[in-house]
C-alpha cells in the first residue's frame, strides 16, 4: 500500500465528498468528513516520512509512463505543503459542526462538508500532480468549491463577495490555461520534470516569456500579491469563520508553491530572475503590498477585514523573501508559508470564536471579551505576538531568517522596512488588545460565556502549535533547508 | 517567418482580449460572465489551433489515413469547457442570490447599497 | 463579429443569444481545424446548455443592462497591454498546421501510433481522455460536481409547499403540436444520447456529450409538461444520489485497479487480457462521465428554474 501513498492521499478525500453528500445526515457527513481529512493527514505524515528517507517518490496513474500519463511526484517541498494542507484543513474542521451552527441551516451542512472536501482534495491535487495541466484542473477544482463555500456566509455581502472572487479567480485560471498552452506549444509536452528538461532547448524566447508572463500573473491573482488581491479582504470577512481559517491557511499557501514550483523547478532561477525583471516587480509589489495593507489593516472596523488585509500583507512578506531568490530567502520564505498558516489558522478560528458568542465581527462588540472570554482572547493575543514576530514564537522564526536573508543581500533597508512592518503589525493587535481588555462590554453581551470547548480545543492546538514550532524548529527548518538545497541543485 | 500563417493566431488574440476586455470593463454581472465565457472559449480556439497539422484529419483511427491532427489539445479543452461551463453555472446561481437579496445586478449599485448598510 | 455586438448591446437577451451564435460559430471552427469531438462538445455546451442557463438567469433577474458609467480607460490599457504581450509571444510561433512543430513531436506521436495496440480504440480522443489522461477526466467531473453542489448549495428552496400548486402546466403546455412532437421526440433524444454514450470508442461523442444530451431531453420534458410533472417522473433525491453514483464510479473504478495490483486508474488490471482490460475500464469510467453530466446538469436546470417558480409564488 506504500507505493500508493502519492494518489491516495488526493482520492480519499475526493471520494469521501460524494458521500457526504449521499447520506445526507449531517453529523454522519462530518464524521466521513473528518475520517477522511485525518485518513489525509496520517497519509501525508507517511508521505513526508518516506520521502525525507527515500528521495522524491513518483506515481504513475493508469500505469502510463511519463510524460504520456500524467504523473504525481512527490519531492520535500510538495510533502511539506501537503503535510500543511491536511493538518490544517483537519484541525479546522474539527471545530466546523459547532462553529457553522449558527451561520448555516442544519440541511445545508452536508453539502458544506462536501464542498469543503472538494477543496481540499482540490489543494492536494496541485500539491501533488507533476503535470501542469492536471494542475489547472485541480486548481479549479478547489476554486470553485472554495466560492461555493464563500457564498454560504450569513450575509449578503458573501454573495458579492463570492462573485468577485469568481471573476477574478477566473481570470487568473484562464491566464494560467494561456500559459500552460503556450508551454506545450514550445515544448509539446505537459509533464513539469520533462517539461524542465526541455525548455532550455527550446528557440522560441519570445512564446516562453509569454508563457511565463501569463502563468506568473495567473499565479499571483490566486495568491493576492498586492496589486491582484482586491478579491481577499471581502471573501475572508464574509465567509463563514471556519472557512476562512482553512482558506486564510491553506489556498493562498498552495497558490505561493505553485510559484516557487514553477520559477525554481521549471523555469529554473537563471531564466526567471536573469531573463525577467521578475525580481523588481516582486519587490516593489510585495513592499507596497507590506505597508499599503499593514496600514489599511489599522483602520478597519471589522476584525475579520484586520486580520485579511494582514493576510495581504503577510503574503508579502513571503513574495519578499522569494524576491532575494538566494537559498536563505527561499528557506524564509517556506518558514514563513508555515508559520503564517498556523498563526491565520489560530487567529481566524478564535475571531470566529467570539463572533459564534457576540454575534457580529465589528471591533466595538470585542469589547470587554478579554473577560467575558479569556482563554479565547488569550489565543488571539498569543498568535496575534506570533505575528508581530514576537521571541518564542513562530513568526519570530521566520521574520529572524526573512532578515538575515535581506543582509545577506547587503540590503540592510529591507531588512529595516521589515522591522517597521511589524511595529504596523503592533498597531493593529494593540487595537482589538485594547478593545477587549480595557472597555467594558456592551450592555447587550455582558452575559457573554467562553466558547465551547469543541471551539477551544482546536484553537489551543493551532496555539500550541505556534509556540511549538517556534521553539523546536527542527521540522520546519529542516525540511525548508532539504527542499531549498534540492531545488537549487535541481536547477540548470 | 511567415506572416500568413500566423494569421489566425491573431484574430484569436483580438477575439481573447474582447472578451477579456468585457469582464473588466462592464459593471452588469451578467454581461461579466458572458465576457468570461468569451474569453474562455478564444483560449480554446487558440489550443485547436496549434493541434492542427496541414493535411490531417480527425484523430480517429483509419488504415487509410496516414496524417492526423494533434489529439491532446482536443482532449485539454474537452475538459477545459466542462471546467467554463461548471464555472458560468455557478457565477450564474451566485447572479440569481444577488439580485434577489440586492434587487439590482448592475455593480456600482450593489456597492452603494452596501456602503450605506 | 459577434463579440464586438456584445460589448456594445445593452439588451441581455441579444447578448446571450450572441453568445450563443458565437459558440456555434466556434463548434464550426473546431470542425474545419479537425476537433470534432471539441465541436460537438462546444456546441451542445456552448450553444446549448450556456445558452438555456444564461435565459434560466435572465427570467429571473431582467432583461436590461444599464448604460455603464464606469470610465474604461483603464481596462483598455490592461486590456492593450495583454494583448500586445501575446501578439509579441506570437510571433515566435510555428506557422498553424506545420507537422515539424514541437507539439506535434514529442508526446502526441505515441498516442496516434501505438493507441491501437495498447487500446484498440480508433477515436484516439477517447483513447487519451479516457486512459492516458484519465486522471484529469476524474477531476473534470468533480469539477461539474461541485458546480452542482454549489448550486444547490446557493439556489436549494427548502420545499415546504408543493411546488405544484404554483406551476400546474410548463410555459409551452398550450401547444398541443408541441406536445405530440416532442412525445415522439424524446425518446428518440434518449436513444441518441445512449448511441453516442456507447458509440464513443469509434466515432466523435462519449461521456460528457451523451450527459449533456441525456439532460436536454428531461429538460424539453420539463418545458413542455411542467416541471412538476418531471419532478415527478424523475425524483429528486433520486438524481442527487446518481450525480454522486457517476463521480463514484469513476472514482470506483479506480480504486479497483488498484485492488487488482495495477495502479491508479491503470485498466490493465481488470481483465486478463490488458487490451479488454482497457475497453472495459473506459466502458465504466464514460459511463460514470455520463451519469454525473446529465443528473448534474438536470440538477442546475431544476434548481434554477425551481427558484424562479418559488419567487413568482411569493410575489403573488
Amino acid at each position: 500500500m506504500i507505493a500508493h501513498l502519492p494518489i491516495l492521499q488526493v482520492v480519499i478525500p475526493l471520494l469521501a465528498a460524494p458521500l457526504c453528500m449521499v447520506v445526507r445526515i449531517p453529523r454522519l457527513a462530518w464524521t466521513i468528513a473528518l475520517l477522511a481529512s485525518s485518513g489525509a493527514f496520517a497519509i501525508s505524515l507517511l508521505l513526508l516520512q518516506t520521502v525525507l528517507e527515500t528521495g522524491t517518490v513518483s506515481y504513475l496513474l493508469g500505469g502510463w509512463p511519463s510524460p504520456w500519463g500524467i504523473e504525481y511526484r512527490i519531492d520535500q517541498l510538495n510533502a511539506y505543503v501537503l503535510l500543511l494542507v491536511t493538518s490544517l484543513g483537519t484541525i479546522v474542521l474539527f471545530s466546523a459542526p459547532t462553529s457553522l451552527g449558527q451561520e448555516l441551516p442544519a440541511d445545508r451542512h452536508p453539502l458544506f462538508c462536501t464542498a469543503y472536501l472538494l477543496c481540499l482534495a482540490g489543494l492536494l491535487g496541485v500539491t501533488a500532480t507533476g503535470d501542469v495541466f492536471n494542475l489547472f484542473v485541480f486548481l479549479e477544482l478547489s476554486s470553485l468549491s472554495s466560492y461555493t463555500l464563500i457564498a454560504l456566509g450569513s450575509d449578503r455581502r458573501a454573495l458579492t463577495a463570492a462573485y468577485r472572487y469568481l471573476i477574478m479567480g477566473t481570470i487568473g485560471a484562464t491566464f494560467i490555461l494561456i500559459g500552460i498552452g503556450l508551454m506545450y506549444m514550445t515544448t509539446g509536452t505537459l509533464n513539469m520534470y520533462d517539461l524542465a528538461q526541455r525548455l532550455p532547448e527550446m528557440s522560441q524566447p519570445r512564446t516562453l516569456l509569454t508563457a511565463f508572463a501569463f502563468f506568473v500573473t495567473g499565479v499571483c491573482l490566486k495568491l493576492a500579491l498586492f496589486p491582484l488581491h482586491q478579491w481577499l479582504p471581502n471573501a475572508y470577512a464574509h465567509a463563514p469563520s471556519v472557512v476562512t481559517a482553512f482558506l486564510a491557511a491553506t489556498a493562498t499557501k498552495v497558490a505561493i508553491y505553485v510559484l516557487v514550483r514553477f520559477v525554481y523547478s521549471i523555469f529554473g532561477t537563471e531564466f526567471s530572475f536573469s531573463t525577467m525583471p521578475l525580481q523588481t516587480i516582486f519587490l516593489i509589489a510585495a513592499l507596497l503590498g507590506i505597508f499599503i495593507c499593514s496600514v489599511s489593516a489599522i483602520y478597519q472596523s471589522n476584525v475579520k477585514h484586520i486580520f485579511a488585509y494582514s493576510s495581504v500583507a503577510q503574503i508579502g512578506y513571503m513574495i519578499l523573501a522569494f524576491s532575494f531568490g538566494t537559498a536563505t530567502g527561499l528557506i524564509a520564505m517556506l518558514l514563513h508559508l508555515f508559520n503564517h498558516a498556523l498563526m491565520k489558522g489560530a487567529l481566524f478560528l478564535a475571531v470566529g470564536a467570539v463572533i459564534y458568542r457576540v454575534g457580529s465581527s465589528q471591533l466595538q462588540d470585542f469589547s470587554g471579551m478579554g473577560r467575558h472570554m479569556p482563554w479565547t482572547m488569550a489565543a488571539i493575543v498569543a498568535a496575534g505576538l506570533s505575528l508581530i514576530g514576537v521571541p518564542l514564537s513562530v513568526g519570530f522564526v521566520s521574520k529572524w531568517y526573512l532578515v538575515v536573508a535581506a543582509l545577506e543581500q547587503d540590503m540592510w533597508p529591507i531588512a529595516v522596512l521589515v522591522l517597521l512592518g511589524s511595529l504596523l503589525a503592533i498597531a493593529y493587535v494593540w487595537r482589538l488588545v485594547e478593545v477587549a481588555y480595557y472597555q467594558q462590554a456592551d450592555n447587550a453581551h455582558v452575559d457573554v460565556q467562553e466558547a465551547p470547548i469543541s471551539l477551544l480545543i482546536p484553537i489551543w492546538t493551532l496555539v500550541a502549535a505556534n509556540v511549538y514550532f517556534g521553539i523546536d524548529t527542527r521540522l520546519t527548518v529542516g525540511v525548508s533547508e532539504m527542499a531549498t538545497r534540492a531545488l537549487f541543485g535541481a536547477g540548470p | 517567418m511567415n506572416v500568413l500563417g500566423l494569421y489566425n493566431y491573431w484574430v484569436v488574440m483580438v477575439l481573447m482580449m474582447l472578451g477579456f476586455y468585457i469582464v473588466i470593463s462592464q459593471g452588469n454581472l451578467i454581461k461579466k460572465i458572458i465576457g468570461l465565457s468569451i474569453f474562455q472559449a478564444s483560449v480554446f480556439i487558440l489550443y485547436i489551433s496549434m493541434a492542427k497539422v496541414a493535411g490531417g484529419t480527425a484523430p480517429i483511427l483509419d488504415e487509410s489515413i496516414s496524417t492526423y491532427s494533434n489529439p491532446l489539445p482536443h482532449v485539454l479543452i474537452l475538459t477545459a469547457i466542462v471546467v467554463g461551463v461548471a464555472t458560468t453555472a455557478l457565477g450564474l446561481a451566485l447572479v440569481v442570490r444577488i439580485r434577489e437579496s440586492y434587487g439590482t445586478i448592475e455593480e456600482d449599485e450593489i456597492q452603494a447599497q452596501d456602503e450605506e448598510a | 463579429m459577434t463579440a464586438v455586438a456584445v460589448v456594445l448591446m445593452r439588451d441581455l437577451f441579444a447578448v446571450v443569444m450572441l453568445t450563443g451564435i458565437y459558440s456555434l460559430l466556434s463548434a464550426s471552427f473546431f470542425v474545419v481545424f479537425d476537433a470534432v469531438d471539441v465541436a460537438f462538445t462546444e456546441a451542445a455546451v456552448g450553444a446549448g446548455i450556456s445558452t438555456l442557463l444564461m435565459l434560466s438567469t435572465l427570467t429571473l433577474t431582467g432583461r436590461y443592462a444599464k448604460e455603464s458609467t464606469q470610465k474604461p480607460w483603464l481596462a483598455l490599457a490592461i486590456v492593450t497591454v495583454t494583448g500586445a504581450l501575446l501578439i509579441y509571444g506570437t510571433l515566435d510561433m510555428p506557422t498553424i498546421g506545420s507537422a515539424s512543430a514541437p507539439i506535434h513531436q514529442h508526446v502526441a506521436p505515441r498516442y496516434l501510433n501505438d493507441s491501437m495496440q495498447e487500446i484498440a480504440v480508433p477515436n484516439v480522443v477517447t483513447s487519451v481522455l479516457a486512459s492516458y489522461r484519465g486522471y484529469d477526466t476524474l477531476g473534470e467531473s468533480f469539477v461539474i460536481f461541485t458546480a452542482g453542489i454549489g448550486v444547490l448549495a446557493l439556489l436549494m428552496v427548502l420545499q415546504r409547499r408543493r411546488a405544484s400548486d404554483v406551476d400546474a402546466h410548463g410555459p409551452m403546455h398550450q401547444h398541443l403540436i408541441l406536445r405530440i412532437v416532442a412525445k415522439i421526440l424524446i425518446p428518440l433524444i434518449l436513444l441518441f444520447a445512449l448511441y453516442v454514450q456507447f458509440h464513443g470508442d469509434y466515432g466523435p461523442g462519449g461521456g460528457f456529450q451523451a450527459g449533456v444530451i441525456f439532460a436536454a431531453a428531461i429538460i424539453l420534458y420539463s418545458m413542455l409538461f411542467g416541471l412538476s410533472a418531471a419532478r415527478q417522473t424523475i425524483s429528486q433525491p433520486l438524481i442527487f444520489a446518481l450525480s454522486a453514483v457517476g463521480v463514484l464510479l469513476y472514482g470506483g473504478v479506480g480504486v479497483a485497479c488498484m485492488l487488482l495490483g495495477g495502479n491508479y486508474l491503470d485498466y490493465d488490471a481488470l481483465a486478463e487480457d490488458p487490451v479488454a482490460g482497457q475497453h472495459l475500464g473506459i466502458l465504466l469510467v464514460e459511463l460514470g462521465v455520463g451519469i454525473t453530466v446529465a443528473s448534474v446538469m438536470i440538477i442546475i436546470f431544476f434548481t434554477f428554474n425551481g427558484r424562479s417558480l418559488s419567487e413568482r409564488g411569493r410575489r403573488r
